[in-house]
């Protein structure tokens, strides 16, 4: 063990910490508004929109969030970089950049599994809290806003606190699209020093505070807004 | 009873003979996606100059050899860790790597070159057509600087833990954008739709994609070699295998005495890049 490269390294991989943040931070906003869109799109009775809805996140969840990247970035980089007229678009400044192409696959990826997240929250809320409102003459539109979400966000928060966790895990495969996040740059230390294990050791001891801090932040919250 | 010790024994023998068949085994661990040093064909079988190479040398050294696949990445901490003996992966030896293995002498060296595709603003630089950057001399650092100035501010990939990159690192060429790739695959694959300005690696790699994919990929600036680019490449071994490492150099004399690198490497090359 190489104790001194650990102490070494540990600065490095901790300043790597801030790409990490910025990308599970971002996906997950981007991804619980899709999430909720979808969750809304998957309660709907039309059969079209339900079914559009239901293949988004069927899509999302049944493959492999690195291919996702993959297919995101060289699929579609492969695809719009040798075609001349989508390549002056609007379209080639956003997927040329590997960071864009990292958010847009976590978001789609993590806001599948916050639709269904939400959806079965959705599910779970008693149709009498609903009667109860509208035996008051509430409104449908605020009964969905003040009652129905509420419910759902505090009904969903144990599922989605994991999904926060498998996301922050599932940020390192942002180093294989070149991105120098935690796992990137403890693969880039690894590269001029040939020593797997120890550099490991300490991202991985960076990602399971990470994961101690996330989870406790989340369990605060579920007895804050506990109904007991 | 007496049966049942029989088969007992002889199962327990044979695994011990069996073992010792792997162990007289020379595993050589190559990364098969590096053409042409060493590449797949469709069928998944690895081929390229050192596969080749590395069945000459087994004959020479007399014992059997298996050919292991192993990321590039990894390649150097899995020889220490001990899933193979030996590496033979167009890795050049530099002062970096033999801080953790030791090499044999070189058998074949390469030129590393940018690439960049056609109608780059990168073309066509004013830089002598190749420099050694052991002992740069004034047109060698004349040609770095000229470099340093059309690289400022652009995006170069390279493959992970090579040469390639750290040269890049080392601030030769200044502040340049460096991307890194798993693959030289990978690389070759942004460099074609753009998302490179320009990539660093063997020049014979752009080559070898510039034929086999049809993609308009031109080399651009002075060949490099010396320097952050090592002396040659050669067979990686563990530092305390001693007596792999005289085999390996005895084996390249023979094979080189021979004619046979020459001819391997004219073979797959298409010059003759042995040394």
């Amino acid at each position: 063990m190489d104790f001194e490269l650990m102490i070494n390294s540990f600065p490095k991989l901790l300043n790597a910490v801030v790409v990490t943040l910025k990308l599970l931070s971002v996906s997950l906003i981007v991804g619980l508004f899709i999430g909720l869109l979808f969750a809304i799109l998957r309660l709907n009775k039309n059969i079209f929109i339900n079914k559009f809805a239901y293949g988004y996140s069927y899509l999302f969840r049944g493959t492999p969030l690195l291919v996702q990247i993959f297919i995101i970035y060289y699929g579609l980089g492969n695809f719009i970089g040798n075609n001349e007229y989508l390549k002056s678009s609007f379209i080639w400044v956003i997927l040329k950049e590997p960071y864009w192409c990292a958010i847009i696959a976590f978001a789609l990826n993590t806001g599948a599994y916050t639709s269904e997240i939400l959806r079965s929250a959705f599910q779970t809320i008693k149709p009498g809290i609903i009667e109860a409102g509208e035996s008051l003459g509430i409104s449908n539109k605020i009964i969905f806003y003040k009652i129905q979400i509420p419910i759902a966000i505090r009904q969903s928060l144990p599922a989605y606190g994991n999904e926060i966790i498998l996301m922050m895990k599932g940020t390192s495969l942002a180093s294989t699209v070149t991105l120098m996040d935690l796992t990137g740059v403890a693969k880039y230390i690894i590269s001029t020093t040939f020593k797997p294990i120890e550099v490991f050791i300490v991202a991985g001891g960076i990602y399971l505070f990470m994961t101690f801090v996330i989870h406790n932040v989340v369990k605060f919250l579920e007895k804050k807004y506990s109904f007991n | 009873m007496n049966i049942f010790k029989k088969t007992i024994f002889s199962v327990l023998f044979s695994l011990l003979v069996m073992g010792n068949v792997y162990a007289d085994k020379i595993r050589i661990g190559t990364e098969g996606a590096y053409p042409p040093w060493n590449s797949k064909d469709e069928s998944g079988k690895l081929i390229g100059f050192e596969v080749e190479l590395a069945w000459t040398l087994c004959r020479y050294i007399g014992k059997q050899c298996t050919i292991v696949e192993q990321d590039w990445d990894g390649m150097i901490p899995a020889l220490i860790m001990r899933k193979f003996d030996a590496i033979m992966a167009g890795m050049s030896i530099t002062a970096e790597r033999q801080k953790a293995i030791s090499f044999s002498q070189g058998y074949a060296d390469e030129v590393a070159s940018l690439a960049v595709m056609k109608g780059s603003s990168l073309e066509g630089l004013d830089t002598p057509a190749g420099i050694n950057l052991t002992k740069p001399d004034a047109a060698a650092k004349k040609a770095l600087k000229t470099l340093t100035a059309a690289l400022a501010g652009k995006t170069v990939c390279v493959q992970t833990a090579t040469i390639h990159q750290n040269f890049l690192d080392s601030g030769d060429v200044g502040k340049v954008n460096v991307r890194t790739y798993k693959t030289q695959d990978e690389v070759n694959l942004d460099l074609a739709s753009g998302r490179c300005d320009a990539a660093l690696a063997a020049a014979v790699a752009f080559s070898d994609y510039a034929e086999k994919s049809g993609k308009p990929v031109v080399l651009t600036g002075p060949t490099f070699s010396g320097g952050a680019f090592g002396n040659g490449v050669g067979v990686g071994i563990r530092k305390d295998d001693t007596e792999l490492l005289k085999a390996f150099n005895n084996a390249i004399d023979k094979a080189r005495k021979n004619g046979d690198i020459s001819r391997i490497a004219t073979k797959w090359f298409g010059f003759d890049a042995s040394m």
